[in-house]
């Protein structure tokens, strides 16, 4: 039998929770700190406005381009390069007194001075007041999310189980968002799409491992909380691994090869996928135990039969 | 006995498998050229326009691979891409002007898998290139519009009622009704009440200031926005299918927005100045007692208004309006016998009816043809929508010679307004405008790229977690290798059951199913060598594993599949792509990784005696 992890012994996952845990609130307030000073940097399906992706013919010195863009249709056009050198993308802000359609032709026309057989690949305009929308229904959509999932596990577990998973989402939402802020990645709708998948996938992990606690509180006698969780981390850790590993080899290769279109949402998941698998261990399940899980906890509720307490009629 | 299914299990499971497996089959087949033929002004694709073309490629020597007469749309399937140009100039050419002959890619299903229900997913926007438009109503006209209505209604109901009232007008507090008394403004009250359920009346005397106020109600409010949307839908629906698009999208969205998507298209401009225009006609009589240069002076009886005559000039025509535009079924251009062009307009009977009757009580009177045009100004407001221009024009005005019915012809334009005019009226009026308020563009290479992309990365994802279940779990392996690829084959098979678009992101919602639906059986294998690693028997291992880790893979699945179905609710266009191939993926993966896995695992070592599993 091929192992990747192999143990036969209970391994003391718990013993690092301090520091880890500790760790997790700086990278949570870090996170905040950044979001409240840096911000997001929204993409264009959040803040409006017009992106267009052209192909050169040949690699485009981005200076000469810029230059060219000193129009006023083309002001406070953003251009960079993407992919490769002959790739770039140019985004233009919403101007209240000018039509999308003449800011794209400037475009068109700086681009054309420069190369001739320039290719238009793409071309979005998004009104402002429906970039603004869309950010309410996606930050509700996280919510509601949240919400649903804190109802349903509370349903299937425990309180104190729902509370955990719900800090590690949140946790995972938060810093997988701090990310984003720090290294001022391009928000748009695919990362939250990929965001939303994060908090499925890294329920997933919280779950089968909250799967073990249950069944382990109520077949091993002995030791607390605090063994029957290392031993259930221990018993689902050579499958968090062989899934964390397949799930990663696959956004990798999106990361790689999906194109530009997804790459924001590739990045999204492949932070979530590193915060998420560690936030099951030591956000979920340390909260679990310091809101004093225990076997009682865990006891099946006994569900009395209608009538049991009566007589039976016939004897 | 552990670890048998009932055979009606087993069968079963075959039999969705394989229900799944040839519903993914049309997307096999790939997409044949095709040359579409769609009528416009006035004309019909018939079984005679059929035989025509077939007749004529025939003579050229274009070999017709399957040509289709369906939703008045004609659709010829030609061998490749040179003989489908060849096609399409011979035919553009042979039926003249009434049709829109377009390139077309239609799927190569065969005909009997047609018949079936089969046919491939169709590509989104992303991947295949194309215009995405969404277009936003403007709600404020289609209630202004209504305002007039009720203001004129208001006037003609009071003077057949012999109520004598003092004014009608617009205030910001609602209409206002002005009376000279108390006795009048009650009477009118109680009438006005027991007609129109949909306004709500007040008294808003104060002094010997008599006025009755009336507003809308929230009901009728809604049911106005309600029919604007509706009815410029079918109008845009209309205007695109005048375009000669294939697989056009128009749909809802919300309250008071459209989506177009025009798969193909690159030319923006001339599908934004289609869909975009609203132009309108109503017929006014003229108002021959104001004296023009007193109107131009600003002096007009609140009863009449000026407007612009496209010749020149300004003209003074009563406020009631006759007839609308929404009344027109048809409008074709041509030629009256001076060679100048016109438009014959075809009512309803509905408009018939009404025409009728305005024409006889007016013969002898001028009548005018206002048309009505909204345009982007270019402009933004405040909260970023689009500001637009209303043009008022008196396109003509004619003297009512005698009664009008259902046809008439209106004259005054100039040959490409005429034609314009008429593409616009028979394409249906839009009542209210609309501003596009988001528009993205793909080009088709970026299309084809964007496949590219996505099967590339599905191949290599796919290739490493195949090779890598092979060395791990051995011969476990090659059954969730197995499960696996049927599981891929069932998303394929369930999407184009529900003909569910597939986008880029849904792309790459079928990767990530690849990643995650091993999941299922991981946890499963672990559990099974767990059991064995704890001395049980194999059989007892296998029953154990399987019976264990069901319900934490349903929890698992059960939460993922609530956040996409999120996802699915706020997510637009590529977005939600992603959240249906995610939640067919979670389901048809639970199908596949717990029921189809054990059927094999079963068949082969279940019931049996033996030692060792290779896993």
């Amino acid at each position: 039998m091929l192992q990747i992890f192999s143990v036969k012994k209970t391994l003391n996952f718990l013993k690092h929770a301090k520091p880890i845990s500790i760790m997790s609130m700086i990278l949570v307030i870090a996170s905040f700190v950044s979001l409240g000073t840096q911000g997001i940097n929204w993409g264009l399906d959040f803040t409006g406005g017009t992106v267009v992706e052209l192909e050169f013919s040949k690699s485009v010195d981005l200076l000469e381009l810029r230059a060219e863009y000193d129009t006023d249709a083309a002001d406070g056009a953003v251009v960079q390069n993407f992919g490769s050198s002959r790739d770039v993308l140019i985004r233009l802000p919403v101007r209240e007194e000018l039509k999308s359609d003449f800011q794209v032709a400037a475009i068109m026309q700086g681009a054309q001075a420069i190369d001739a057989n320039v290719i238009q690949k793409r071309v979005e305009f998004v009104g402002p007041q429906v970039g603004k929308e869309l950010a309410e229904q996606g930050g509700l959509a996280v919510i509601v999310a949240l919400i649903c999932i804190l109802i349903y596990v509370s349903f299937r577990f425990e309180w104190r189980l729902a509370m955990g998973s719900v800090a590690a989402l949140s946790h995972d939402v938060i810093v997988t968002l701090g990310i984003f802020s720090v290294l001022q990645l391009e928000f748009d709708l695919t990362v939250l799409a990929g965001l939303l998948t994060v908090v499925g996938y890294s329920l997933n992990d919280t779950i089968v491992v909250y799967d073990r606690i249950r069944e382990n509180f109520l077949k091993m006698r002995k030791g607390g909380p605090i063994e029957v969780v290392n031993t259930s981390i221990t018993q689902t850790m050579s499958r968090t691994i062989i899934t964390t590993a397949t799930t990663l080899v696959v956004v990798i290769a999106l990361f790689l090869k999906g194109g530009s279109m997804i790459h924001g949402f590739a990045t999204a998941l492949l932070c979530g996928i590193f915060v998420g698998t560690y936030s099951s261990i030591y956000v979920a399940s340390y909260l679990a135990i310091k809101l004093g899980i225990n076997r009682e906890h865990m006891m099946p509720v006994e569900i009395e039969k209608e009538g049991a307490d009566q007589p039976p009629m016939m004897p | 006995m552990l670890n048998k299914y009932p055979m009606w299990k087993n069968i079963m499971v075959m039999i969705i498998v394989a229900v799944g497996a040839f519903y993914a089959t049309p997307n096999l087949f790939g997409e044949d050229h095709a040359v579409q033929v769609v009528a416009t002004r006035g004309a019909e694709v018939t079984t005679s326009t059929l035989s025509t073309v077939n007749g004529l490629l025939e003579s050229k020597g274009i070999a017709v691979k399957r040509a289709e007469l369906e939703d008045g749309q004609l659709l010829v399937r030609v061998q490749n891409s040179d003989q489908q140009l060849l096609a399409k100039e011979a035919i553009a050419e042979a039926l003249g002007e009434k049709y829109t002959v377009a390139l077309n890619l239609a799927p190569a299903t065969p005909e009997w898998l047609e018949a079936l229900g089969g046919s491939p997913m169709k590509f989104g926007l992303d991947l295949r290139g194309g215009v995405h438009f969404l277009m936003e109503v403007d709600m404020g006209e289609a209630i202004r519009k209504m305002e007039e209505a009720k203001i004129a209604d208001f006037r003609t109901q009071l003077r057949e009622e012999k109520i004598r009232y003092a004014g009608v007008r617009k205030t910001p507090k609602g209409l206002e009704i002005k009376f000279r008394d108390a006795e009048n403004l009650a009477k009118a009250e109680r009438f006005l009440k027991s007609r129109s359920n949909e306004m709500v009346f007040n008294d808003g005397s104060s002094g010997d200031n008599f006025a009755l106020y009336a507003t809308m109600s929230e009901s009728y409010l809604t049911q106005i926005k309600e029919e604007a949307l509706q009815q410029n839908i079918t109008t845009i629906r209309n205007r695109v299918n005048e375009l000669g698009v294939s697989e056009p999208v128009v749909q809802r969205q919300g309250a008071e927005r459209i989506i177009v998507e025009l798969p193909g298209v690159q030319d923006t401009a001339r599908a934004k100045e289609i869909l975009g225009a609203t132009a309108s006609i109503e017929f006014r009589m003229v108002d021959e007692k104001t004296d023009l240069s007193a109107a131009a002076n600003g002096r007009v009886p609140a009863t009449s208004e000026v407007f612009p005559r496209r010749s020149g000039g300004i003209t003074v025509l009563k406020k009631e309006v006759m007839l609308t535009g929404d009344h027109i079924t048809g409008a074709q251009p041509s030629f009256d016998e001076y060679s100048r062009p016109q438009v014959s307009i075809n009512l309803d009977a509905k408009g018939g009816n009404i025409f009728s009757n305005v024409t006889k009580d007016n013969i002898g009177n001028p009548m005018a043809t206002l048309f009505i045009e909204y345009k982007d100004s270019g402009l933004r407001n405040p909260d970023g929508s689009v500001k637009m221009t209303k043009i008022e024009e008196v396109i003509s005005v004619a003297t009512i010679q005698a009664r009008l019915g259902r046809n008439f012809v209106i004259n005054g334009l100039d040959h490409s307004e005429a034609q314009s005019l008429a593409l616009l009226l028979r394409a249906g009026a839009l009542i209210a405008p609309v501003t596009i308020v988001e528009e993205r563009t793909i080009g088709p290479s970026l299309g084809a790229e964007n496949v590219q992309n996505g099967i590339q990365a599905m191949i290599w994802g796919l290739a490493v977690v195949v090779v890598f279940m092979l060395i791990y779990y051995r011969a476990f392996g090659v059954i969730a290798n197995l499960a696996l690829t049927v599981n891929l084959v069932m998303v394929v098979g369930v999407m184009s059951m529900l003909s569910a678009v597939l986008t880029l992101p849904g792309i790459a919602g079928m990767v990530l199913t690849v990643g995650m639906a091993v999941d299922g059986n991981v946890l499963i294998y672990e559990r099974i060598r767990e059991e064995l690693l704890a001395g049980r028997s194999v059989q007892q291992a296998i029953h154990e594993g399987y019976a264990n880790a069901f319900s934490t893979i349903a929890d698992a699945n059960i939460t993922t599949f609530m956040t996409a179905l999120i996802l699915f609710a706020v997510g637009t266009g590529a977005v939600k792509g992603f959240a249906i191939t995610l939640m067919i993926g979670i389901a048809t993966s639970m199908f596949t990784s717990i029921v189809g896995t054990r059927v094999i695992v079963n068949l082969m070592w279940g019931g049996k005696k033996v030692k060792k599993l290779s896993i």
